[in-house]
Formats: C-alpha cells, structure tokens, sequence
C-alpha cells in the first residue's frame, strides 16, 4: 500500500489553479521528485500535505489516514516532516536545540514536568539530548552542537534542516529543493545523504530543479506544469518525454 | 561520542546551563541579598529593595511573553491590577471577606492566568505591531473598568486597609522586612521554575514560535496551545505580584497600574537582555533600585546642596518626577550602544567553551 497517495487534488485560489486534479502516489521506501518549471505548483503540494492549505477538493491519504485538512502540527505528529526552499532554521537557538525542537512531538513532558524538572522530564530530557547528538553526529555537525543556528555555513545549515526533521522519525520527508545554493561537491554529498535517508527507513518526497541529482537518485519521477501533471515515471522515461523537453525548453521552432 | 550536553541533568534547578563562574556570582548575590536587612536597618531602604521584588516579578512573567514567545504585549500591567484587585477584594473590609494571603497568592495567580487566556485567544492571529495595540488597548481597558464598577472596586479611591499576610498568627504589619524576606522566597522560586522552562521542551517551543512561527507548526508545535500557556504563565507571575503589592501597600486605586507600569517593566527585560532571565533580573534590579530607591536619595541630596548653597531651584528638584525622562534616554542608549541588553544570552559564551573543547 502506498505511504503517501493524492487523489484528484485540487487547490485554487480565487480563479487561479495552482494544482489541478492532482493524482500520485508515493510508495514506502522510495525516493521520489516532483520537478517541473518555476510556477509549476510544486511548492504548493508540499503545503497541501503538510496543512499549510486545505485541498479544494480531492483526498491527501497518509499511512490509511485521510490527512486532507489536517492542522500542520497534526501532519507532523502523523509522521511527515519537511525542509524549507528559504531554509527556516530558529536562527537564535543554538544547534542542538533546534534538533530538539524536531523531537517536540515525540517528547511527552506536561508543562509541570517541565516547570519542576520532574524525574520523568530529566530522564527523557537526557534520551533526547542523546538521541540529538547522535544525529548529529550522522549528519556531521555534531562539533556545531552548541552553536547557534545562524552562525552555520550554508551548507551545514541545510544538513541541519535535515537533522531537526528526521529527528522525529518521520515516515515521510520532504524535502524543498535540498540542492538550491550548493557547488558540486555539496551536491554529492547531499545525494549521498539522501540515499543513506532512505537506508534509514525514510521515505523521500523531493522538489528539485538539479536535474543531475534529481535523475541520479529518484526512483520515480512527477512532472508538474501549470498545476497539472504532464508526465510521470522512471527518471529515464521523463527525461525523454516530449513533453517534459517541451515544458522546460519551450516549442522547438 | 562526545555529548555536549545542553545542561548537565546531576545538577539540580537546571544550573548545568551555567558555569561554575556565574552560579558562584548569582549565589554571591544571593546570600548578600539575603543579609541586606540585617547590616541595613534603614526602613526605607529595606521598602525600596523589597518593591524592587515586583518589578521583577513582573519582568519575569513579561519575559516569557515578549522575551521567549516573542509576541511584544503592551497592556501587561492589566495582570498585574487583576491580581492586586482580586486579593484586595477578596481580603479587605470592601465586602467585608478575609481570604487567606497564601491560598489568595494561588488564587490570584490562577485569575490572571485566565484573564491572559480571555487576551491571548482572540489574538492569536496577531503579531508584531497589531499584538502590540490589542494589548495596548487591554492595558487601558483593565483600569477604566476598574474606575466605572466602582461599587465593587471602590473606584477612584480603590480599595483601602488591604489584610497585611500572616504567618504563623504574626501578621507582617508594615515593617518592610517580612514583605522583603517573602519577595526574596517567592523570586528565588520564580526562578528556578523559570530556569527550568526556559531549558524545557515547553520552553523551546516558546522560542522556536518566536524565530519561526510557520516552522515551528512544521515540527509539530501546537502553536494554539503553546501562546496560550505563554499568556497564562506569563500573567500569572503578574498576578502574584499584585498580591504581594497589595499587601505591602494596604491600598490600591486604579492608577497605580497604567500605561507607564507596563513600559517601565518592558524597559526592564530590554535594558536586561531580552529573553534571558539574569539579564532580566539585573535590568529589572537597575531599573526598580533607580525608581524606589536612587532617585528619590538623589533628590535629596540636591536638596541638602541646595540648602548648603541657598539655591531655590535646586531645593526644589524632585527627580522621580523625571523618572521617564531618564529611563527613556536610557532606553535609547541601550539600543545605540548595546541592543542586545546588558547580559545578553549565555548562548554567546557556550559557543566560545565549545571551541575551546574542539580544539
């Protein structure tokens, strides 16, 4: 059964239709992309997913959920977590609290629990902390623990994105355009992380212009232009459609 | 693996998240506190420190609003006549019912607490600017209410012979020193619940609202939820310090709690450091020692010159009156000369021990 499946989904704002009947699946374990042109409503299908919008019409099923409509907290606490294109990262809060906040909905401490410092707060307090550090320590900025957020080299701030959201366990990441700023060697790095993502059990939803990476690592591929699915399959298979060239390219005179 | 814990959890009251440096300077400061009005008998001294005490308790319940949650609340001396106007209604000849001070101190906390719910839930939406003239207009609403239901608030002469707290069948009377020693307990434990929220998920989840809202929904936060419980905790710490004000003053009237309380307490967590509580205690112990206690000193020895030098004009000098004055052209050299307060986050020097560590 798929993880993630959207059927018929629809979004509008006034006459404007920025996703239009919609319909795709993503199954567990995959790494799967959403590509298409500047404008394409890709972004705004990460938001349908995560409760930023509400679906026009049409269901958003997660993990045997119908999670169309859902508060945003709710979608994270269901398991999905996300990466921002604009990285958002609570710049003044050192590093190992923002991956602290990922673990928030996971964390089960009553606001007297956290007043009072009880034995259940410090215990679960240190198993976070640990849990933290670790995935630091996977993603390699584990030295920048106590820094804060916003003295990260891009770069590292990205990674740390990714920290805060996997913290969680999350059965579902998405990621918005992971590669946007980083050279070539960062770009490996990142394809390498986002496969060793999926060894951890992560299925993956991207948004991503690099064509390199996103053919280098997806399983399956969604082409979306203006709202509207024009193509989906095999990264080989998309690369060759017509109408992908087309819609990336233009009209060929 | 190298765990740079965020505090060391073997310490109690969270002071793993300080050095050994600064809990050495906080417990000096402390214990020097604590013998104050052994080595100073003056009572007027030992009254000024002791008024210091609401002031900070009003800065420190402001800091959870405006310095961890980040939503700049104007009106929050509202809390703070809500909770001297609950005790002193409740323990007063006004109707004539003698509520205990120590059960009245949880009861006050708790109605303010709700009252910054009944503010916090209709603006939830709002921030910046548009939060900033809702509380305003909170803050305005609170004392004209108070002046019109004046079969019940007394209304321009407020509320007169306030019960004086009891302990042990010892009421506190109006020696100073008691009302001291009961700020001094009461912020002690303020603190340490402060400290450990700041340190706790609840309290991260304050922060991470205030650096982004719209990420903060994403990891799970429920906002909703979390602004609320920065309202209530926030006003209940002002709901304490009503009652503590009310009973140390016996009397209360409405403008003792305008406009200028709630910007005198926003100087304080500015002038402190924004969202750390040392800072804010030490802005918040500058700016009450300037109000109860440098000024109005300072005045008098102008006066004793003006004597000495047979000057009118400066026998007549009454700084308190100038206090905005001052505490304005203070305000605007902080944020000139140091906008991040005079004891900004201890994040800054954590970093510094964490290169130190990697090296």
């Amino acid at each position: 059964m798929a993880l993630l499946s959207l059927d018929a989904v629809t979004k509008s704002f006034g006459g404007l239709t920025a996703v239009k009947n919609l319909t795709f699946e993503v199954q567990p374990g995959a790494i799967v992309s959403l590509i298409g042109p500047n404008g394409a409503g890709k972004s705004t299908v990460f938001n349908l997913v995560t409760g930023i919008y509400r679906p026009t019409s049409g269901s958003i099923v997660f993990d045997g959920r119908s999670i169309g409509g859902f508060k945003t907290n709710a979608v994270a606490e269901a398991g999905i977590m996300r990466t921002f294109q604009n990285i958002r990262l609570f710049a003044y809060m050192t590093v190992l609290e923002n991956v602290l906040v990922g673990r928030h909905v996971r964390m089960h401490a009553k606001p007297w629990d956290d007043a009072l410092h009880s034995p259940y707060e410090r215990r679960e307090e240190r198993a976070t902390t640990q849990q933290a550090m670790e995935l630091l320590e996977w993603i390699g900025i584990a030295r920048f623990a106590r820094e804060w957020a916003r003295n990260l080299p891009y770069g590292m701030q990205r990674r740390l994105e990714i920290a805060r959201a996997l913290v969680s366990e999350p059965k579902l990441l998405l990621l918005d355009e992971p590669a946007a700023g980083t050279n070539p060697a960062e770009k490996a790095d990142l394809m390498k992380l986002v496969q060793s993502i999926r060894e951890r059990g992560v299925t993956v939803l991207l948004i991503e212009h690099d064509m390199k990476l996103v053919m280098g690592i997806s399983d399956y591929v969604h082409v979306l232009d203006y709202g509207e699915e024009i193509a989906h399959g095999k990264p080989d298979e998309v690369r060759h459609d017509p109408r992908v060239i087309e819609a990336y390219l233009g009209k060929g005179a | 693996m190298r765990l740079f814990a965020q505090r060391s959890p073997a310490l109690p009251f969270g002071l793993g998240a300080y050095t050994i440096g600064q809990i050495l300077f906080g417990a000096l400061i402390v214990v020097a506190l604590a013998v104050f009005p052994l080595i100073d008998a003056n009572a007027s001294h030992v009254s000024a420190v002791a008024d210091a005490g609401y002031v900070l308790l009003l800065a420190f319940g402001l800091n959870v609003v405006v310095g961890y949650t980040g939503l700049l609340v104007l009106g929050y001396a509202a809390f703070f006549a809500i909770g001297a106007y609950t005790y002193a209604m409740l323990a007063s000849p006004q109707f004539g019912l003698h509520a205990n001070f120590w059960l009245m101190i949880v009861i006050s906390a708790l109605v303010a607490a709700a009252f910054g719910v009944i503010l916090g839930a209709p603006t939830l939406r709002l921030r910046g600017d548009y939060l900033a003239i809702v509380t305003l207009g909170f803050g305005e609403i609170v004392p004209q209410l108070l002046l019109i239901f004046d079969k019940y608030t007394g209304g321009p002469n407020g509320i007169a012979a306030v019960d004086q707290p009891k302990l042990f069948g010892h009421s506190f009377g109006f020696n100073p020193t008691p009302y001291y020693y009961l700020y001094f307990a009461v912020i002690c434990v303020c603190m340490i619940l402060l400290n450990n929220l700041r340190h706790s998920r609840l309290g991260r989840a304050w922060m991470a609202i205030r650096e982004d809202e719209l990420a903060a929904q994403h990891m799970g936060i429920n906002t909703t939820l979390t602004k609320l419980l920065a309202f209530s905790i926030g006003s209940a710490f002002a709901g304490i310090a009503g009652v503590i004000y009310a009973a140390k003053l016996t009397l209360i009237s409405p403008d003792e709690f305008l406009f200028p309380v709630s910007v005198m307490i926003l100087l304080a967590i500015v002038l402190g450091g924004l969202g750390n509580l040392p800072g804010v205690l030490v802005g918040g112990g500058i700016i009450a020692l300037l109000n109860f206690l440098v000024l109005p000193q300072a005045s008098n020895w102008i006066h004793a010159l003006g004597d000495i030098v047979h000057s009118g004009a400066l026998q007549s000098v009454d700084l308190t009156r100038y206090r905005f004055l001052i505490f304005g052209a203070i305000l605007v050299l902080v944020m000139l000369f140091r906008p991040e307060g005079l004891v900004p986050s201890a994040t800054v020097r954590a970093e510094l021990h964490a290169e130190k560590e990697a090296a």
